[in-house]
């Protein structure tokens, strides 16, 4: 299934520096300002922007972002309205990657999710709850129309699953620097490199990692192990704070450099 | 999912095991108090028109219902697995202080996750809890229930599953949940279907359990899957009732969907977000329902119908006055429906109730109500 590299793919592998890869909930705080902060973020110098489509129940994130999910949930935002926000986002140039857990896809339809994903302009879609073993039909779907399918690997997962999880990877592969979920943590666990390198064993594919990652000195370890990292609860804090994200990220690149 | 695997593989290990198997006879029999009795409810087969009901009294089992039945199961797989520290999801509290219970008992760290609604609600179980030794952690996401308790507990068994076991109070969540509670739960109706025969040689004619996440109703129905004549209803909680959308009734008014890593009926929106319960009953207060019960409906095996907080209420008082057994709220919904299906079936009719549990843990509910 190795066909050439996709955008998100060219858009990830580190050139010496370290790649950043920002999350924020589509609609929060509400839809309007998600849009803008989104477009913000899009020419901030990140290489790829994941964006949230809100779940009632986001059994692998951390309070900030389950927060920001409820509070986008109770202002409104929908499936197809978190289609829509990333449209916008996406036309800013950025690669787009949807996050949002399975049922959401499943009660919207995955056909249609896929191809609406697609038309907006999204680059791929990674869904948490969705292990390989139950990816098809959805994976197909999404496959079809060319958009990435992300999964993760986890520092409990085997090496012979690290493979297999891989090798159902396109874009880049996610890796899940602690055991747990989302949200800020002081300081790295100690068998990441250990883990990022096993990773690179099995896949060509840039290697992200994510949860748990929030600051400048984060980067500085991550840098030459992996090709991105993922920072997301550090950003949605501060959206919901009303602070500047972009001023937060460009602290972030700078230490990527 | 690695470790939902190696919990498959030390489950069927476990589970043919002549060692494991007899040592959990012993716990059954020493320490939950096993076999209960069936008991003949006569006072209320007369009120309900003649039918013999009969009941399976897992209220008498030690801690108060059959919660037991699992959380010692489990607790001697996480011994045989190596891990020291228990977390456990509650609703009603039942579940939580089985887990506390078996903790105290086996020298196992207890952490119980309850939301801040229930602990209201079952302010008797949390002081339970805690004179057990469980810690019991508030939590106050979401609807503050049982759904968000299993979301707390599912993220604390991701972060800490090295060193962990996390046992699931219901038939729910990722494989091989369901299936290990199942196997735990089966005893129930094993148990009744002989004591039942022992009676007069016959079978009941129907069995109701009440159907939350739906352990107990899995635990007596599984003896039972193979006598086609013997007709198997699940009682779920309509709450204020199915049309005002206040009730938790996922198979009778819900649609497929994934909850807790599983694909089942569940309680949701267009868009896929799970929606708000509500039953007067905690242990039935859940928005999803374990998927071999999906299974079961899709395929016609049993029927699933819904009984509300009113009349669930008035089947406690009902029992408690004639029978001198105060039930569970959650049972008392079954108890409610036995008295429909009574009717229709006449003096001669059998029915066979699965009492999961007792009622003391419900005083201020009734009160209220």
């Amino acid at each position: 299934m190795v066909a050439e590299a996709t955008r998100l793919e060219n858009a990830l592998r580190a050139n010496g520096d370290l790649k950043l890869v920002a999350y924020m909930m589509a609609g929060h705080p509400t839809r309007k300002r998600s849009i803008e902060v989104g477009k913000k973020l899009a020419t901030s110098g990140i290489a790829a922007l994941e964006i949230g489509i809100p779940h009632s129940d986001p059994l692998a994130d951390g309070p900030v972002i389950q927060h920001a999910g409820q509070v986008a949930l109770e202002h409104g935002m929908t499936v197809s309205g978190a289609l829509e926000v990333a449209e916008a986002v996406a036309a800013e140039g950025v690669p787009v990657v949807l996050m949002t857990y399975i049922n959401p896809v499943l009660a919207y339809d995955p056909r249609k999710f896929a191809a609406e994903a697609a038309q907006a302009g999204a680059a791929g879609v990674i869904v948490p709850d969705l292990p390989i073993e139950e990816a098809e039909p959805v994976a197909g779907w999404l496959r079809s129309a060319s958009l990435d399918t992300i999964f993760m690997v986890a520092p409990t997962t085997p090496p012979d699953r690290i493979g297999t999880i891989a090798s159902h990877s396109s874009g880049f592969v996610y890796c899940v620097t602690v055991t747990g979920i989302t949200g800020v943590r002081k300081e790295l666990p100690e068998g990441m490199p250990e883990l990022l390198s096993e990773v690179r064993k099995h896949t060509r594919l840039p290697v992200a990692a994510g949860f748990g990652i929030s600051r400048p000195e984060h980067m500085k370890t991550l840098r030459g192990t992996a090709d991105a990292a993922v920072v997301g609860s550090a950003i949605v804090a501060e959206i919901d704070r009303g602070g500047d994200a972009v001023s937060l990220v460009k602290e972030l690149l700078k230490a990527c450099r | 999912m690695s470790a939902l695997h190696e919990l498959e593989d030390m489950w069927h290990e476990a589970k043919a095991d002549p060692q494991f198997q007899l040592e959990l006879a012993g716990h059954r029999r020493a320490f939950i108090g096993r076999p209960t009795p069936i008991y003949a409810a006569t006072r209320l087969s007369e009120h309900f028109g003649g039918t013999h009901v009969h009941f399976k009294r897992e209220d008498l089992c030690h801690t108060g219902a059959h919660k037991l039945n699992n959380a010692v199961g489990q607790a001697l797989l996480a011994l045989r697995m190596g891990k020291k520290r228990i977390i456990a999801e509650t609703g009603a509290g039942q579940h939580g202080v089985a887990a506390a219970t078996v903790c105290a008992r086996f020298g196992l760290d207890c952490t119980v996750y309850m939301g801040t609604e229930d602990m209201r609600r079952q302010s008797m179980n949390v002081r339970r809890m805690k004179l057990l030794g469980a810690e019991v952690i508030e939590v106050t996401s979401g609807s503050k229930t049982l759904k968000d308790a299993t979301t707390e507990a599912i993220r604390d068994w991701v972060t800490n599953v090295r060193t962990t076991h996390y046992i699931i109070g219901s038939v729910v969540g990722p494989h091989p949940y369901p299936e290990m509670v199942r196997d735990l739960q089966r005893v129930i109706g094993d148990e009744a279907r002989e004591q039942y025969l022992a009676l007069d040689g016959k079978l009941p004619d129907v069995v109701v359990a009440c159907v939350g996440g739906g352990s107990n109703a899995i635990g007596i129905f599984t003896a039972f899957l193979d006598d086609k004549d013997v007709a198997l209803i699940g009682v779920e909680a309509a709450g204020k009732g199915i049309k005002t959308g206040e009730h938790a009734a996922s198979l009778v008014g819900g649609r497929p969907g994934v909850l807790h890593g599983a694909y089942s009926y569940v309680l949701q929106d267009g868009d896929g977000q799970i929606l708000p319960t509500h039953s007067i009953s905690a242990g039935l207060d859940y928005p999803g329902v374990g998927p071999e019960h999906a299974f079961l409906r899709d395929i016609e095996r049993v029927e699933y119908v819904a009984v509300t907080d009113k009349e669930a209420l008035a089947a406690f008082k009902l029992c408690t006055l004639l029978e001198g057994i105060m039930p569970a709220l959650e049972p008392a919904h079954a108890i409610h429906h036995a008295g429909v299906i009574a009717r229709e079936l006449g003096p001669g009719g059998r029915i066979l109730v699965c009492l999961s549990g007792r009622g003391d843990k419900d005083m201020d509910s009734v009160d209220g109500g």
